[in-house]
């Protein structure tokens, strides 16, 4: 489970200093598949940061399954983040000179797990969303889609305990849109906790929560009626 | 997180990232590397070689191994006959040259010149040799560059050093001067102790030790007979050991047997003059200063490069960390790297020193005024050099790695400062 408590995040210019989150409280249970929706500079995905725990927080509390995660130390949330999260970002994020099996297997040899082991559960993600055929590619040589579903497959190998995905679909096409969300879907199926920012009404209707946010507020969290 | 996984997650992302690097900035980063890596060798190198040239020319031209010289005290060497015996006697000892030596002065031209004319002389070490012996000894006929070489029957006939001579040397200094318009056969006429002859300039001598360039060689017979030494004294003996004798040992033979006390016995090494003592101590801080300076502009190098390399990957660090890959083993991989181009720099630097330039300047010196340059490049000073170069480069490596990596994940993905 993720407690959030008045959290607040806000960016200083010289003398400016920006609010962006502006004290937003929530709780995402363990299995639940959340959409953060709001217009362009709403704070939507500033929000996923700090839980994701990729940003400093300037004040509020973050709790991850009882853990105090806004007070661990860099290398701490470094670990925390290896061991318990998954990150699908917009523009897929892998790194150019490593293979799809490569990338996706890298975070698995961090955890110190056997060779063997981690390079045959990088295969077995890869294949679970259709990629069993681009294991030796690099980026350059796949589609959109294709990178998008190596960095899914990336944050999943592990089965961490949360799935975050900042605008997953933006830069896919409709086609390739439908597949990644029909993957989270099964996914949120297995009991995965998912949260997931977008823009886009008809993938956030698919989540099984709503949260929209504007100027750095909760305005709002519905129920999907999917 | 164990210092093994970060160094193995290190390694793993460096061999990808080498392999995927653009082969033109490899080869740019690599092309730098050697040069940098021969910055450090050959310039300290040469340096050396400068200084090894000049020794190995006063040794092999002049010294030999063993120079036994009369005692400031006298013009000659008491018991000079004896102490030949001596030499002879000795189964290190291959060849011995006896010298004469004394102070005189040459003149030229002495039959056109008027009365108002400045004499056209120059003061010269007259120096008696047995031929053969001598040119066993220094191989002295190999640096006669015009005419020919003395014969034991030669009578008033003379080697002259290109530095007696104005189309050779044509500087003068105060209380230095040279003589002009002389040639192979000119008639020039010798001052020494005293008693002036005339005598035929038969060849002349061109070498880049002083004393040889700056002589007048006379057989010695001759100059016996004019310096009055029928006692067979001689001022020098210089001595040739067989190959694989131990010079000191020889020389601490010479000096057990009693004969320092007439005569100064030194090796090679102690003969050198100081001057050039003085040369090998100043290069020697050179060569150090240089590298020095050359590690410090390789280390500049490769931080330059790294640090543009982890600038230009920044998103991609912050990628790295977001997914949860350990700082230390980001660095790693940085440091890696550059080990990676030093080594290879060195290796490639290693090559071009021992198979292209040490040959090429052996068979072809660099033709110094005083010595004939080579590239002295000991096998364990270079390896030394390499280990100086990598440590640099992986302390230049690390620290713009680290600079990256602590960054803020987040500003790092999204590529905000």
């Amino acid at each position: 489970m993720i407690i959030v408590k008045n959290l607040i995040k806000s960016f200083k210019d010289g003398q400016t200093e920006t609010k962006v989150i502006k004290g937003i409280d929530l709780k995402v249970e363990n299995g639940q598949f959340i959409a953060i929706m709001g217009r362009s500079g709403a704070g939507k995905s500033t929000l996923l940061y700090q839980m994701s725990l990729l940003d400093e927080p300037t004040s509020g509390e973050i709790i991850i399954d009882g853990k105090e995660a806004h007070t661990m130390t860099q290398d701490q949330k470094t670990q925390f983040r290896l061991l318990n999260c998954g990150y699908v970002f917009q523009d897929y994020a892998l790194l150019p000179e490593l293979t799809s099996l490569e990338n996706v297997v890298l975070p698995l040899l961090m955890q110190k797990m056997d060779k063997k082991v981690a390079y045959a559960k990088a295969k077995e993600a890869l294949e679970k969303i259709k990629l069993g055929h681009r294991l030796k590619n690099i980026p350059s040589q796949l589609s959109g889609g294709e990178q998008q579903r190596v960095s899914i497959a990336r944050a999943i190998a592990n089965h961490p305990k949360i799935l975050f995905a900042d605008e997953p679909t933006a830069n896919l096409d409709n086609e390739s849109s439908k597949i990644v969300m029909k993957f989270f879907l099964q996914l949120h199926k297995e009991g995965q906790t998912i949260i997931m920012v977008t823009h886009e009404e008809q993938y956030a209707k698919m989540a099984e929560k709503v949260i929209k946010i504007d100027d750095g507020k909760i305005v709002s969290i519905h129920s999907s009626t999917n | 997180m164990s210092f093994f996984l970060n160094t193995k997650i290190g390694f793993f992302l460096a061999t990808r990232q080498i392999k995927k690097a653009s082969f033109w900035t490899t080869g740019l980063i690599v092309f730098v590397m050697v040069l940098t890596f021969l910055n450090l060798v050959v310039v300290s190198g040469i340096l050396v070689g400068l200084i090894e040239g000049s020794i190995a020319a006063w040794h092999n031209q002049y010294t030999s191994d063993i120079m036994i010289s009369n005692l400031d005290t006298k013009d000659y060497i008491e018991n000079s006959p004896s102490i030949i015996s001596t030499l002879k006697a000795l189964p290190e000892v291959q060849y011995i040259s006896a010298r004469y030596a004394k102070g005189g002065t040459i003149e030229a031209n002495y039959k056109t010149k008027k009365e108002t004319d400045k004499p056209n002389t120059a003061s010269a070490q007259i120096i008696g040799i047995n031929p053969m012996a001598e040119d066993q000894i220094t191989g002295l006929a190999s640096h006669v560059a015009e005419g020919e070489y003395l014969t034991p029957t030669d009578y008033d006939k003379v080697l002259i050093g290109q530095f007696l001579l104005a189309q050779y040397l044509p500087v003068e200094s105060p209380g230095f001067t040279t003589l002009k318009n002389v040639g192979v056969g000119t008639k020039i006429r010798m001052k020494v102790n005293g008693i002036t002859r005339e005598v035929v300039v038969k060849g002349i001598l061109k070498s880049k030790v002083d004393n040889v360039s700056m002589g007048l060689y006379v057989v010695d017979s001759q100059v016996r007979e004019l310096i009055g030494r029928q006692d067979n004294n001689v001022s020098q003996i210089a001595v040739k050991l067989k190959n694989g004798a131990d010079v000191a040992s020889v020389k601490n033979q010479l000096l057990l047997r009693g004969i320092d006390k007439q005569a100064k016995v030194q090796t090679y090494i102690d003969a050198q003059p100081k001057f050039l003592k003085d040369i090998i101590a100043t290069f020697a801080i050179l060569g150090n200063a240089l590298s020095s300076i050359g590690l410090v502009v390789a280390s500049i190098t490769i931080f330059i490069v790294i640090f543009i390399n982890a600038l230009t990957r920044r998103k991609f660090i912050g990628i790295l960390k977001g997914i949860g890959i350990n700082g230390k083993a980001i660095e790693m991989s940085y440091i890696f790297q550059s080990i990676f181009y030093a080594l290879l720099g060195s290796g490639i630097g290693l090559l071009v020193v021992y198979f292209a330039l040490v040959p090429l300047f052996a068979a072809y010196p660099i033709d110094f005024p005083f010595s004939d340059g080579i590239l002295v490049a000991p096998l364990v000073e270079t390896l030394i050099r390499v280990g100086l170069l990598v440590f640099a480069t992986l302390i230049a490596g690390y620290i713009p790695a680290r600079m990256i990596v602590r960054k803020n994940t987040l500003d790092s993905i999204l590529g905000r400062n």
